[in-house]
């Protein structure tokens, strides 16, 4: 029957209006971030006067890429008792924050919604809408996850070499195709040092095994101010003979630790890397 | 007493070598060792001269330089208890250098960090002794010690937590422990230059070391000048342990097991104690070193572990011994 089918649709169509509607009037009106990967995506969809406070780690810039827009917001130092007394009606938290905070706040009757990590740059469209979804922003969150795949599209052509390569940080902490900065790596177009000799997920590579594969590359994270042994490795100069010979590149925590959309400049910076490596052009 | 010399001599030959060839590379030795002299540009090269050499000459200095300050600081109180680690030496100098690097003093001139652990260093010595009296009577040298070391692991403890470095406050067990992974050639040359002039100045001490053996008195009668042998001590302990904890951290106990373990051997001389104990301080690190390597080597276990492991049961069984002369 026609009419009965045209109220089927007519339903259908109402519902799919709805269901945006009914999460826009649900939206939680004091949201508290308090992981450094949450706090940006918050800020990023965010309605105004939505988000209460980030973290504090937000507004350092060695470790955010939006610390300029987050000292716009109180920072929080992830502990409990001063999230709580924000009176947040939504708390954002990453898989490893502080857990005796966040079950604590759970304990006091706060909605916690924990993000997980993102290992894959095919992850971050997920989160974004994951975010939107919460905050009672979908159109703006597919809107920026829209760009964010067109915009990774954009690396994923093949190339003709890929040369070897490996991250490493203080303490000799290297990272494997299994990780955020091991995939910023692979869609730059290098082959990882680290996953051929079996630190798929990362750990600490001993310098002189790092010095035997000969990487053509070698990322190194840049250090933070006051001197440690851990960083002292990054200065050693088998290390720095390694680089002089052949290619040097350093990591900065902001861009490569979040899986949001600055990860890409991450993405761009190595691209291009490797594209001196590979043409030998400037 | 020439063969004792020439065992040791030997073993820290071998031990340097077996220092050399072993790590995670997992390279031959033979093929290590041709890298090392001849020298083929490859990474091997780079791995022998730039990595495992700088390692094993830490590993032969500082331990030379540990030992040798242990039976130089325990002739001259005459008390076997005496040990740079155990008497807060080592502790005050890893202040000193956590200071340095902190502060951003270390990166001015390469040796800014050893000075200053020298000062610290230097600062532990003269507040152990005044503390625990020129006769250094055992209860008052270790209370003093253990008060001591306290307060400079509590102050280093502080100066990397207040640092803006995110990995500071985890390098606390590399002051207290030490370790010699990943140094380089500019350490032992940061080192060198303070554990050569302070190793000087303590085998020199060997005769009025022997002459103290007889007291004090006779020591002076024989025309030993106290308060000169007294202060050479008190700096060249400073300098070889400021240089040697500046560049590897707090090792503990080389300085206690190795003069014991020699004594015997040495008719209890002090002043032939002094070149066997730091021959026996270089196979005693060298050899601990050899071992965090073969023992979980992907852990990054510290030197420290090891020399307690076999330090700590003798420290007790020579307080065991002394108990009725700390009574």
């Amino acid at each position: 029957m026609p009419g009965s089918d045209l109220i089927r649709r007519a339903f259908l169509v109402g519902a799919l209006i709805c269901a945006p509607a009914i999460l826009c009037a649900e939206a939680p009106r004091r949201v508290v971030s308090m992981n450094l990967c949450t706090d940006q995506l918050a800020m990023l969809l965010a309605a105004p006067g939505q988000l209460v406070s980030v973290s504090n780690l937000a507004s350092d810039p060695r470790s955010s890429a939006m610390a300029d827009r987050a000292r716009d917001f109180p920072a929080n130092q992830g502990r409990a008792e001063e999230v709580y007394l924000m009176q947040p009606d939504l708390v954002l938290a990453g898989t490893y924050t502080a857990r005796a905070s966040v079950a604590m706040l759970e304990r006091l009757g706060v909605r916690v919604v924990t993000f997980d990590l993102t290992t894959r740059l095919e992850d971050v469209p997920g989160q974004i809408v994951q975010m939107g979804d919460l905050l009672g922003r979908p159109e703006q969150a597919a809107a920026l996850a829209a760009t964010y795949t067109a915009d990774l599209k954009a690396f994923q052509d093949t190339v003709a070499r890929t040369p070897s390569a490996a991250l490493y940080a203080a303490n000799g902490y290297t990272t494997g195709a299994q990780s955020l900065s091991g995939q910023i790596l692979l869609t730059a177009g290098f082959a990882n040092v680290a996953t051929e000799a079996g630190y798929a997920f990362g750990g600490m590579m001993p310098l002189e095994v790092l010095v035997m594969k000969a990487p053509e590359a070698v990322i190194t994270s840049r250090p933070y101010p006051g001197a440690t042994n851990a960083e002292a490795v990054m200065h050693h100069p088998a290390l720095r003979a390694v680089q002089d010979s052949r290619a040097r590149g350093s990591l900065a925590d902001s861009d490569w630790v979040c899986g949001t959309p600055y990860i890409l400049r991450a993405v761009a910076d190595m691209a291009a890397l490797r594209r001196r490596l590979t043409t030998g052009a400037p | 007493m020439m063969t004792l010399t020439r065992l040791l001599a030997t073993l820290v030959g071998v031990l340097f070598v077996a220092a050399l060839v072993i790590g995670p590379a997992g390279t031959g030795p033979v093929a290590s060792l041709r890298a090392l002299i001849l020298g083929d540009g490859g990474p091997l090269t780079l791995v022998m001269r730039e990595i495992r050499l700088p390692r094993a000459l830490l590993a032969a200095m500082i331990g030379a330089a540990l030992g040798l300050a242990g039976a130089a600081m325990q002739g001259f109180l005459r008390n076997p208890l005496a040990d740079p680690g155990l008497i807060g030496v080592s502790g005050s100098a890893a202040l000193g250098a956590v200071i340095a690097l902190q502060t951003g003093v270390a990166t001015m001139t390469a040796f800014a960090l050893p000075v200053s652990a020298l000062a610290g260093a230097l600062i532990g010595v003269l507040l152990v002794l005044l503390l625990a009296g020129p006769r250094g009577g055992s209860l008052t040298l270790i209370l003093a010690g253990i008060a001591i070391s306290a307060l400079a692991g509590a102050l280093t403890s502080l100066v990397l937590n207040l640092s803006p470095n995110p990995f500071a406050a985890n390098e606390i067990v590399f002051w207290m422990m030490g370790s010699l992974a990943d140094r380089s050639m500019t350490h032992v040359w940061i080192a060198l230059p303070l554990i050569v002039l302070g190793s000087a100045m303590l085998l020199s001490l060997g005769r009025g070391l022997d002459a103290l053996t007889l007291g004090e008195d006779a020591a002076q009668a024989m025309g030993i000048n106290l308060a000169r042998l007294q202060l050479t001590l008190i700096l060249g302990t400073a300098a070889v342990v400021g240089a040697s904890t500046a560049v590897a951290g707090a090792i503990g106990f080389i300085g206690l097991v190795v003069p014991h373990v020699l004594r015997g051997f040495v008719g209890a001389r002090p002043g032939r104690l002094l070149p066997a104990s730091a021959l026996g301080g270089a196979v005693m690190l060298l050899a601990a070193d050899i071992a965090v390597r073969m023992i979980l080597p992907e852990r990054n276990l510290k030197l420290g572990v090891l020399t307690a492991l076999v330090g700590a049961p003798l420290f007790l069984h020579l307080i065991y011994r002394t108990r009725r002369a700390i009574a």
